[in-house]
């Protein structure tokens, strides 16, 4: 049995490194140019994508393996998309009802960092 | 049986069905540490996601204000309040370490062994300093009273969801760190000269998923 090592040319790892930065910064000048709503929520989940992808194609040479090594170690997370998915129609509606028969504000304003101090301490032990 | 040789001539789920009903050895040409380590990057895959799906659950349920990332996590610079900037030098600081352990997997298969000490040294390195980072957010956060269970700038849960998610993933660094530098001067030694340095890569592997973790939980955590 050939157990040949996973041997490519280092101009590959280096084009990666640099997607890698290239990437990260877009994510963070999302952040930094405060972009919000959907187009927010659809850049973070792309470049995550990208990123991860190119993490597991090419870092961890996925991309080279044999499709039995791919194919069992790839296909088990798609149960855990279906949780998510599950997981994010139940919080929904575990929201609206909290929202519906106890009251709670739908939109409540987060407070700033520099309002921060203890003197709410009796609000917060509630829960 | 033939098998690497096979694969060009059938279909990938062909070679997949032999492979896998061959009665053998299923990865063929894998080393088994190899495989190992992927069976167990699977199951960490699993940890990590209920965790972040148990995050979206609370993200999403509650009802008190979550507080705003880029305000929490902001460091001030010269008098200018920079959002998210220690979280960004961590993040550049993990994907440097990516790049040096890729480079130190090459280089193993070179057998220059020495470059592999040096390479995963200064992985280690790195890995060590995100933690240093790591330790630096828990204190401000801990000094300005979150708590696992407060949050003075509303939703409780933020404050067990975080230290909970960047808990689990700096001991995952932790443990890196310690598992290179054991690997590291076990090359040297000339503890696997007998082999083809597979350990190295099987190392990286390792190294690669804690930064692919990182990405996930840099996306949800800090940026949503």
């Amino acid at each position: 049995m050939a157990t040949e090592g996973q041997q490519h040319p280092i101009k590959i790892y280096f084009l990666i490194w640099l997607l890698l930065f290239v990437f990260s910064f877009f994510s963070y000048l999302v952040d930094y140019l405060d972009l919000q709503g959907n187009l927010r929520w659809f850049l973070i989940v792309v470049f995550m994508l990208l990123k991860a992808g190119f993490i597991v194609a090419i870092f961890m040479h996925m991309k080279w393996e044999r499709f039995a090594l791919i194919f069992g170690i790839l296909t088990p997370p798609l149960a855990l998309v279906v949780l998510m998915f599950l997981m994010a129609i139940e919080s929904d509606y575990a929201w609206s009802t909290r929202v519906v028969y106890m009251g709670e504000d739908p939109a409540p304003k987060p407070e700033l960092p520099e309002h921060m101090s203890h003197k709410e301490h009796g609000e917060e032990i509630d829960h | 049986m033939t098998d690497t040789t096979l694969s060009t001539q059938e279909s990938i789920f062909t070679s997949t069905a032999r492979d896998w009903s061959s009665d053998m050895t299923t990865f063929k040409g894998v080393p088994w540490g190899k495989a190992m380590m992927w069976i167990f990057l699977l199951s960490d895959t699993f940890i990590f996601t209920c965790f972040l799906v148990g995050y979206m659950v609370m993200r999403m349920t509650v009802t008190q204000a979550w507080p705003v990332a880029s305000e929490v996590f902001a460091l001030t610079v010269w008098g200018v309040s920079v959002p998210l900037l220690l979280i960004a030098i961590m993040t550049f600081i993990l994907i440097t370490s990516s790049g040096t352990m890729a480079m130190a997997v090459n280089m193993g298969y070179q057998r220059r062994k020495w470059a592999v000490f040096w390479l995963m040294f200064a992985t280690a390195l790195l890995g060590a300093s995100f933690v240093g980072m790591q330790c630096f957010e828990w204190y401000k956060l801990i000094s300005e009273g979150v708590r696992p269970w407060h949050n003075p700038m509303g939703a409780p849960q933020f404050g067990s969801i975080f230290f909970m998610v960047t808990g689990f993933h700096g001991l995952h660094v932790s443990v890196g760190v310690a598992y290179l530098l054991i690997v590291a001067t076990r090359v040297v030694r000339g503890k696997y000269d007998h082999t083809n340095f597979e350990i190295v890569e099987i190392t990286g592997l390792y190294w690669h998923f804690v930064d692919l973790v990182w990405v996930f939980i840099f996306a949800f955590f800090y940026l949503w």
